[in-house]
């Protein structure tokens, strides 16, 4: 199985520490990251109103999640007037549970699976496992994941982190695969002839959601591979688990979103394909087909008028791909399906900011504001990191630190005390100027960089003495 | 023009050889330069690292001691970005309507150094001059925020006797994030090392920027490797001449 779930076991600086020392995923991360940045810039210079376009899709997601009462049971209507059945599932257990047994109830000993993070979210092949249930995940990226008993290390991408000759060796280990080269075709083939005889005798599929309609009570799903169109066609049973913030008011809502994420997560002008359906069709396609409306706490976040924002993700890893720190520590660091800059903002915040590991989650950022820049959605996330950081707990020692440095910058005279304190209490750690060993956590600094020495002159006494001479030299 | 310098508390208490540049820079260009000496700093380490409650008074002492000023002027373009983009977003998480007001008038007279010079100042050349080979990092909340795009190199590509060289990957963050440097010591460090191997690429003597607080990180990484290249603001090379060069 692969494993998933939003609740990091460890805090960011432990995971981060770990996998840093990762050479190979270094490597690998790297290149994959510059290689899709790049991409990206080129696509989107293609269209001249890609900032109208930013704007429209986060107006568009702002109406749909603040009318999101209404249009869910808009949907929920129009998905039952196709002969579909409507499912709402209040957190994770709930709607593992509405899965399982649904597959159940048609027998089924093993289920086939779109790429879908809402269901790594919710831990769904764990829950299906349980219950004596195998699950194939049919993309794959997400079926390296599996076949590794890995994480999911990028929204888009799962199995970034690994590389081609990683991807050969596993398969003819796990699949017995005869595999000559690490080739993309040779091994896309192997996963191909493994998939195929899946796709034919499976009798029941699972898929996420890139959005829904409300409207009409179209769901649909936009990959590349052809994995998803076969999953949502061919067998006799389709169930959609959907987060309750993918959904859109108006069908014709989906033409910002059709030129936004392609563009944004794949770096494409159009993805290959995008399947929509309709609850069901006679004498095509599934036989029967239940949406799973999932909450988890995304009720919650929409209650937060700043942190809300996070919930107009259209899930494109765009954050990801530009994120300087996801680009060193890697998607496992965040210890969620959920990694990257949109992580940060979104695991804890799904887990109410109770979680302390999830906690440390919105200080894995420089705030460089790459990710704001990238959002097709216009989440400005350093802002929700910023505010998120203050929901947190802090460590005691630093708290006393930190009141400590406001008191100075409170007034001015307590700054002066504070300079001429340092330049004292510095004085047996400065060599040549510099300082070369901090203690406690400033010592994370000295871990790898010098400090520069407080001067013996500050600006404000150099400015007072310099116009007490009458502003010369 | 009358110009408050704001020099911010890293400069003061760290870096008053940048201050002392600033000021001889805008004089040489015949400004009158004021120091207001009830400031302290922006706000921006507890804003930032979510003491945000710590963060108000300091805010305050900010808006109150520049309220009158005609145009302030900072060496540094994150702790404008704090002015600027974020003081309305304390205001607005505090519920104080007043202080938005202020912050409101306020913000938009508060600029950085070398947009001050490009933008306001409309200058390109400010009779610099520095014989050195200097390579030049953009700092992302000058470059994100505030925008400032080619103001500096403008700047730069002005001075006499400089040789500068494009740092490759510029736009690529030095890892130093404030409080996130110390935080997470070994993710900023990681992403140090790629920007010192950027910078050491271009064979420069001297890495300029526009922020001390990211020159700090990217020279003390260059420091502890002894690596030779050394780290100077961008108003110290704009304050140097024929008669005095800083550092």
């Amino acid at each position: 199985m692969s494993r998933g779930g939003i609740r990091p076991e460890q805090t960011f600086r432990l995971a981060a520490h770990e996998t840093l020392q990762n050479s190979q995923m270094r490597r690998n991360l790297r290149s994959a990251t510059t290689a899709i940045r790049e991409k990206r810039l080129r696509s989107i210079a293609e269209l001249p109103n890609w900032q109208e376009l930013r704007v429209e899709g986060a107006a568009l997601k702002d109406e749909a999640l603040a009318a999101l009462p209404e249009l869910l049971l808009q949907l929920e209507a129009n998905v039952q007037k196709a002969g579909g059945h409507v499912h709402w599932a209040r957190d994770a257990a709930e709607a593992r549970k509405v899965v399982a047994d649904l597959a159940e109830s048609h027998a089924a000993k093993e289920v086939i699976k779109v790429k879908s993070i809402a269901t790594d979210e919710i831990e769904l092949n764990g829950g299906l496992e349980e219950r004596g249930i195998a699950v194939v995940e049919t993309d794959l990226a997400e079926l390296i994941v599996q076949l590794s008993n890995d994480r999911p290390s990028h929204i888009l991408v799962p199995a970034i982190h690994r590389n081609r000759a990683e991807v050969r060796e596993l398969f003819i280990r796990t699949l017995g695969a005869d595999l000559p080269t690490d080739e993309p075709a040779v091994l896309a083939d192997a996963a191909r002839t493994f998939l195929r005889e899946k796709f034919l005798s499976a009798k029941v599929a699972v898929s996420g959601a890139n959005f829904a309609i409300a409207e009409t009570g179209a769901v649909c799903v936009f990959e590349s591979e052809g994995n998803g169109r076969m999953c949502v066609t061919l067998p006799e049973v389709l169930i959609t688990v959907m987060g309750i913030e993918k959904i859109l008011a108006r069908w014709q809502d989906i033409s910002t979103f059709l030129r936004l994420l392609p563009r944004s997560s794949t770096a494409e002008r159009m993805n290959p394909y995008t399947s929509f359906w309709t609850g069901v069709c006679a004498n095509d396609g599934p036989r029967e087909f239940h949406l799973v409306l999932l909450d988890a706490g995304r009720t919650d976040v929409l209650a937060d008028k700043v942190g809300r924002q996070a919930l107009r993700c259209i899930r494109c890893s765009a954050c990801l791909n530009v994120c300087p720190v996801y680009e060193r520590a890697g998607g496992h660091a965040y210890g969620s399906v959920y990694p990257g800059p949109i992580g940060a903002i979104l695991t804890p915040q799904l887990l109410d900011m109770h979680d302390a590991n999830a906690n440390t989650l919105p200080f894995a950022s420089t705030l460089c504001g790459a990710c704001f820049d990238a959002c097709p959605v216009r989440i400005d996330i350093p802002e929700v990191l910023i505010y998120l950081r203050g929901k947190t707990r802090k460590p005691a020692i630093e708290s006393m630190g930190m009141r400590a440095m406001a008191w100075a910058m409170a007034d001015p005279g307590h700054f002066g005390l504070a300079m001429k304190l340092a330049r004292i209490g510095q004085g047996p750690l400065v060599h040549d100027g510099v300082i070369r060993w901090l203690p406690g956590m400033l010592g994370g600094w000295t871990s790898a960089r010098d400090m520069p020495a407080v001067p013996r002159t500050s600006f404000r006494e150099w400015w007072k003495n310099w116009e007490a001479h009458g502003r010369e030299g | 023009m009358k110009i408050d310098l704001f020099i911010t508390c890293l400069n003061d208490a760290l870096f008053p050889r940048t201050g002392e540049a600033t000021v001889a820079l805008l004089e040489r260009l015949g400004h009158e330069v004021r120091f207001n000496p009830g400031q302290t700093c922006c706000g921006q380490m507890h804003f930032n690292t979510g003491y945000q409650k710590e963060a108000l008074p300091i805010i305050r002492r900010f808006v109150d001691t520049f309220r009158d000023a005609e145009v302030v002027v900072a060496p540094s373009g994150s702790c404008v970005a704090m002015v600027r983009d974020l003081y309305v977003r304390a205001a607005e998480w505090a519920e104080d309507a007043k202080l938005m007001r202020d912050v409101q008038a306020l913000a938009p007279k508060v600029f950085e150094l070398s947009e001050f010079l490009v933008t306001q100042l409309g200058l390109h050349d400010v009779g610099a001059y520095y014989p050195h080979h200097v390579t030049y990092h953009p700092t992302c909340h000058a470059m994100r925020m505030l925008k400032v795009g080619d103001a500096p190199l403008s700047l730069l590509k002005n001075v006499r006797g400089l040789t500068l060289t494009e740092l490759p990957s510029a736009d690529q963050c030095c890892g130093f994030g404030g409080t996130f440097s110390v935080k997470n010591a070994d993710t900023s460090v990681a992403m140090l090392a790629d920007k010192v191997a950027n910078v050491m690429t271009t064979k420069a003597e001297v890495c300029t920027a526009g922020d001390n607080s990211c020159l700090m990180h990217i020279g003390g990484g260059l420091s502890r490797l002894r690596s030779g290249t050394r780290t100077l603001h961008l108003a110290e090379i704009l304050a140097s001449t024929e008669q005095r060069v800083f550092a």
